[in-house]
């Protein structure tokens, strides 16, 4: 039966598509007559690959194909019958469906597959790829082969690839089957593994090859595993950048330890979903929400911390453990104030379409994309924050101020504003942050104390008052969390790195990148 | 700071507190008379007030180590609830082949989870002198741990504070972990009896409230006794300028050590006394914001002396059980009015208030 389709298959390639249109009316009055002359026209249609054969077998498949006496067809559409070929409207009555049997299904599966590896939509091709990938047997080859030749998008192409290397291994020559396992190897899947695997028993000869290639595979496989750890400690560390950028400038820079930090970066998150639902109405402005609420969660951050910064926190400089009290209480009324007005429930925040789906990098390593934007929005406010305190008239009367409120007070720096501006500052990045947590976590009045340990955690470990301590502490520890998760599972991991850092302040107790000089001694 | 009180005021304040303990030795004889007695007070009214006791104690140990020696911890919360734990698995063991299962060894949630023997830590709890001993000794460990490691690195103040919240908030993961053997989620519950008396009788409800009274009244002559030792003194110098009493050649490593632990095990010991009388012990109890909340009593009450604590305790456990009750919503922001408030106008609490209007 094979070798029969095979054959036929040779015959038409050459002439396609113009010996397709012939092959496709030339088949048609075979169906309905017995159940072998249709199985027999069914794989002629499969193989001559007419796109117009495809509704006509799906017809088939589903009993809504019908026959009249003198062997013309039609096909029950939810709109009426229809003549085939000519589509007009068509009159059911005195048609009887045509009928199937096994053989006839089997027939059908596989033409099915073949028409649908060349479909106009990709989604299907990629389905069908699939289907004959778990089939595979050397009868797929000039399929796959044609289908491979038209195809143009770079992931469908693999998978044919990839069922090409599998069903060449199926074959008799063994020079093929070398081809395919070098093929197969290259391919570095799971599925190529597993392949492989499945091969070794059927092909005695050629087991030095294959366990090279797989023992290939699973280098490949440790390298792809090794770099997706490697992202997701980048993409922990980002959202640990964002949390404790913050918390540096004002507990660094300050030395205000702020325990409602979270609730700015809550606020932050929260603001998103306001700007969300004001652009909802407005269809072009709704991709652009998102980057649209980060001034705004930075402005409304901000204005809540420059309020808390004079009405409260302001009569307790000097006193660092008052504050962390008092900011535990401001923070815990804040979290309240959302829940009544908000509700407890979460709210959702919409990925623009920009940030969604998933990237695949060198190496096979999939990443998702909103994790690769925040990476990259992590370390752009970074850069915007150590920009901020260098080249601005802000930073420098902040720099000032650190360093000697007294003498930066008699060159006429206004101390009490900068103090504000400098708490303000600190609260707006948080509430930046909260705009990329808004993407990855649920936007709920408690969102921030989730982030308060952590954060501490990343400055204290890089060290108090440096920027790039904080960036290189909140990076080692996303990317240690995520090495030991697999190891200790994720609440172990997030247990063993708090002992460690609690053992590593105590070698260095001014943590990675101390202060030196005058300004440690404060 | 918080100087000792004008001598003459001192039997006063005395009297008051030893007033106050021996009219809440009252209440489990009052709960006894007949419900028709006008001075007849309710089962509720009697667990809520032990609760509050333990609460006292756990404010009394924090105060001992914050007030006196300035060592702000946000992890007491941790002891508190190592040392209910302690108290939970003899409890749980207590409860032999009563429970669902049936099981004569092993408890409900083991059986549940699939461990096919106790635990190598679980032995020797079904001994009460033996689970007494770890609601002291496992948190005084732990303090004693923490401590060392972060006074011998100077670490102090806010860092201090910082660790110990990131210690509490490491318990409480691991201890929500269900293959820590410690029930997970759930944690333990459906006690049955202590010491032979089952405890949702009147009797077990007595007892436990007079053992949590005579418990406070112990931690607090202890604490009394410590704090105005030399050692006491030595601590409050520590608290105001502690790199001084440090070149004047004493060991300050070894003084907040002592008390750190001590605190810790007085909190322990408000753990172990807490969970019988509640009737459940779970991984919340080692939230960070309870260990915050129980400063926040030392904090309203005044901190640096003892009767602050207990009086802060006292009252701002009464006032959220009230307020509470009928408006559950407004509570939060009562209580973080209360951190902004103390910390603003009453850097002393209500004794320093009290002080004021006296003298």
């Amino acid at each position: 039966m094979m070798r029969l389709v095979f054959a036929l298959f040779l015959l038409l390639a050459a002439g396609l598509p113009a010996r397709a249109q012939d092959a496709f009316t030339a088949a048609l009055p075979g169906i309905g007559t017995s159940f072998n002359a249709t199985a027999a026209a069914v794989d002629a249609l499969g193989v001559a690959g007419d796109p117009r054969a495809l509704p006509l077998l799906q017809a088939l498949s589903e009993n809504r194909l019908l026959r009249r006496a003198d062997g013309t067809l039609l096909v029950q559409t939810p709109d009426g019958a229809r003549d085939i070929p000519g589509g007009a409207a068509a009159d059911p009555a005195g048609a009887e469906t045509v009928r199937l049997n096994n053989r006839v299904r089997v027939a059908l599966r596989v033409a099915l597959g073949r028409l649908q590896i060349i479909a106009d939509d990709p989604e299907v091709r990629l389905a069908a790829v699939q289907g004959v990938l778990r089939s595979r047997s050397a009868a797929d080859l000039p399929i796959l082969e044609t289908a491979l030749a038209r195809e143009s998008v770079p992931r469908i192409r693999a998978q044919i690839e990839l069922a090409l290397a599998a069903s060449r291994l199926a074959a008799d020559n063994a020079d093929v089957k070398r081809a395919a396992i070098a093929a197969l190897a290259a391919n570095g899947s799971d599925t190529a593994r597993s392949i492989l695997l499945e091969s070794r028993g059927a092909n005695p000869a050629l087991s030095d090859e294959i366990t090279a290639a797989v023992a290939a595979i699973d280098r490949l496989l440790a390298l792809r595993r090794a770099g997706e750890t490697l992202f997701q400690g980048l993409s922990l560390g980002s959202v640990l950048l964002l949390a404790a950028l913050g918390l540096a400038v004002t507990f660094g820079v300050m030395g205000v330890i702020n325990m409602a930090h979270g609730e700015f970066v809550m606020l932050g998150a929260y603001t998103t979903f306001l700007v969300q639902q004001a652009c909802r109405d407005i269809p072009w402005l709704l991709p652009w929400s998102l980057p649209l609420s980060v001034p705004a969660a930075f402005l409304v951050a901000a204005a809540v911390g420059a309020i808390m910064e004079r009405g409260l926190i302001r009569h307790l400089y000097g006193r660092p453990l008052e504050t962390l009290l008092m900011t535990f209480g401001v923070g815990m009324m804040i979290q309240q104030a959302v829940r009544i007005v908000f509700g407890a429930q979460n709210r959702e925040v919409l990925s623009p379409p920009w940030m969604q789906g998933t990237l695949e990098l060198p190496l096979g390593i999939m990443v998702t994309q909103n994790r690769l934007w925040i990476i990259v929005f992590g370390i752009a406010v970074l850069l915007l924050v150590m920009a901020a305190i260098r080249y601005t008239r802000f930073g420098l009367e902040m720099r000032a101020v650190v360093q000697n409120r007294r003498i930066a007070a008699t060159m006429g720096i206004r101390t009490g504003r900068v103090d504000a501006l400098t708490f303000a500052f600190g609260s707006g990045i948080a509430g930046m942050a909260g705009v990329a947590l808004s993407q990855i976590d649920n936007v709920s009045p408690n969102l921030g104390t989730g982030y308060i340990v952590d954060s501490f955690m990343v400055v204290v470990f890089g060290g108090v008052g440096s920027l790039a301590g904080t960036l290189v502490g909140a990076f080692s520890l996303g990317i240690v969390n995520k090495v030991l998760e697999p190891y200790a599972g994720a609440v172990l991991a997030k247990v063993a790195v708090l002992v460690g850092i609690m053992l590593f302040i105590q070698r260095r107790p001014k943590g990675l990148f101390a202060l030196k000089g005058r300004a440690a001694d404060q | 700071m918080a100087e000792a009180a004008p001598p003459v005021r001192r039997p006063f304040a005395l009297a008051a507190l030893v007033g106050a303990l021996l009219l809440l030795a009252l209440l489990p004889v009052l709960n006894g008379l007949p419900e028709a007695h006008a001075l007849h007070v309710s089962d509720f009214i009697v667990s809520i007030v032990g609760k509050w006791i333990c609460y006292a104690i756990l404010a009394l140990a924090i105060d001992i180590a914050w007030g006196y020696a300035g060592i702000l911890s946000l992890g007491h919360g941790a002891f508190f609830a190592l040392g209910g734990y302690a108290m939970g698995m003899h409890l749980m063991r207590r409860i032999g082949d009563r429970g669902v299962y049936g099981h004569p060894v092993l408890p409900d949630f083991m059986v549940f989870l699939g461990y096919p023997e106790l635990p190598w830590y679980w032995l020797g709890f079904d001994n009460f002198g033996f689970a007494m001993a770890m609601a002291l000794l496992v948190p005084g460990a732990l303090g004693g741990v923490v401590g060392w490691l972060a006074f011998r690195s100077r670490i102090t103040g806010v860092y201090f504070s910082i660790i110990t919240q990131a210690m509490t908030y490491a318990l409480m993961l691991a201890f929500f972990r269900n293959d820590m053997g410690f029930g997970g989620n759930n944690g333990f519950t459906d006690f049955k009896d202590l010491l032979g008396v089952p405890l949702n009788t009147a009797t077990a409800r007595a007892g436990l409230f007079y053992a949590a009274l005579v418990s406070l009244a112990l931690c607090l002559l202890i604490c009394a006794y410590v704090v105005k030792s030399k050692l006491g003194r030595v601590l409050v110098a520590v608290r105001d300028a502690e790199s001084r009493v440090r070149f004047l050649g004493y060991n300050v490593t070894s003084y907040k050590l002592f008390v750190f632990v001590l605190s810790a095990m007085i909190s322990g010991l408000a753990g172990a006394l807490y969970v019988p009388l509640v009737g459940i012990i779970n991984p919340g109890e080692f939230s960070p914001g309870n260990s915050i909340e129980a400063v926040i009593w030392v904090a309203v009450g005044g901190r640096g002396t003892l009767g602050g604590a207990l009086l802060g305790a006292f009252s701002v456990n009464g006032v959220k059980t009230w307020l509470t009750s009928f408006a559950p919503d407004i509570w939060p922001f009562v209580l973080g009015g209360l951190f902004v408030a103390v910390t603003l106008f009453l850097p002393k609490g209500l004794v320093g208030l009290l002080r004021k209007r006296g003298s």
